[in-house]
């Protein structure tokens, strides 16, 4: 119990979704105005993966146009370590700041609804994990963002690509989530 | 000159702002696995109402800001019909399997998610494959219906706002009607 507002807000485990949508769009207007800079995520993970591979084999990373685009040459590199990068570490960090302030960190290995579906097993769970984390990244670069870069920013902006970004993405994952989970009864979010 | 690091002032801003985008995804529940699953499944319409309302107002400012006269560049990405629809169709499918998209998946980490660790290596992995099929995809897909960095009011020659606002009304209508209750992240 406390009688401060704000610490009560805090503690909270879960705010509004309108709260947190307004606070993200007003995030959104200081990156904009004081940073230049529009929220994405996605390409950090190309910056990572070349960055890696920079470290193992400097000359593969030269040959690779995709990660010169983004990292350089070995000659005349950029870097890897920018705004972008440091915003993705840093996601980890608040939402563990936002966690642990409602005192409700705990380990999740297996989701309850992937339970639910497809049993306790965290070996299964892990690989389907990597999986989808292969396939959605494949799918971001293609389309040159992920739901902050594209649906986020873009679709703030009011840009074509983040718009169909948006409806190709609930295109993709409306049947997947329908034949992933078919037949399983659950109240879902009807509580 | 430095092949690893940006300069300080750079990755404290970009580290402010990642702070304060994990936090929030993390008190809006959309670090958790169920909340994203069965928005996918039309049962949470959690993800929906926060990125509608993030969309709405952030357009709103921004373009207000422009409006003003302020110095807001716009940051647009490059529209490329096929690329961005096989993309988004691609993404849509994995992010259900995975349960994340990349933002929420590293969010999720700091709130305690060990399956999301294995998703983000999946997707270093995938960003490495990616890289190796780039001279393909460059060549045969992603420069299909390519048509450079657009808007929608740009090409319909009309005010931002008048989508933003209609947006707007449309979200204040719509949004409170979807799914009535939140599902619990502690539940399903």
């Amino acid at each position: 119990m406390t009688s401060n507002p704000i610490m009560k807000l805090l503690k909270e485990p879960r705010w509004s979704p309108y709260l947190v949508g307004i606070l993200l769009g007003v995030l959104s207007w200081i990156t904009f105005a004081t940073m230049n800079k529009a929220l994405g995520t996605s390409t950090t993970m190309v910056r990572a993966a070349g960055g890696v591979e920079r470290l193992v084999a400097p000359e593969h990373v030269d040959n690779e146009p995709y990660f010169v685009k983004y990292l350089g040459t070995a000659a005349e590199p950029k870097p890897v370590i920018e705004w972008q990068f440091a915003l993705v570490i840093f996601l980890a960090i608040g939402a563990f700041v936002a966690a642990t302030l409602s005192g409700k960190i705990k380990s999740e290995h297996v989701p309850d609804l992937w339970e639910q579906r497809f049993g306790p097993s965290r070996w299964f769970r892990y690989a389907a994990a990597f999986l989808g984390g292969m396939i959605l990244i494949i799918g971001a670069r293609m389309a040159g963002g992920c739901t902050s870069g594209h649906g986020l920013s873009g679709g703030m902006q009011l840009s074509t690509s983040g718009w169909i970004f948006m409806g190709a993405m609930f295109a993709g994952g409306l049947p997947t989530a329908a034949l992933l989970y078919a037949g399983l009864r659950t109240k879902g979010g009807a509580s | 000159m430095n092949a690893w690091f940006a300069d300080p002032t750079t990755l404290l801003l970009g580290a402010i702002t990642g702070l304060f985008f994990g936090f929030l995804l993390q008190k809006g529940g959309v670090t958790n696995f169920n909340v994203i699953v069965n928005q996918f499944r039309l049962k949470d319409f959690t993800v929906l109402k926060v990125m509608m309302t993030a969309i709405i107002v952030g357009g709103l400012g921004i373009y207000a800001m422009r409006l003003i006269g302020m110095d807001v560049p716009l940051h647009i990405k490059g529209t490329a019909l096929l690329a961005n629809t096989l993309g988004g169709l691609i993404f849509g499918v994995g992010m259900v399997i995975l349960g994340y998209c990349p933002g929420t998946a590293v969010a999720a980490i700091g709130a305690g998610s060990r399956h999301a660790i294995i998703g983000v290596l999946g997707m270093l992995v995938g960003a490495g494959i990616y890289a190796e099929l780039y001279p393909w995809l460059k060549a045969n897909i992603l420069e299909v219906g390519s048509i450079g960095k657009v808007t929608i009011p740009e090409q319909i020659h009309i005010s931002p706002f008048v989508l933003l606002i209609p947006l707007l009304i449309g979200a204040i209508v719509i949004l409170p009607r979807l799914g009535k209750n939140a599902s619990n992240p502690s539940r399903v």
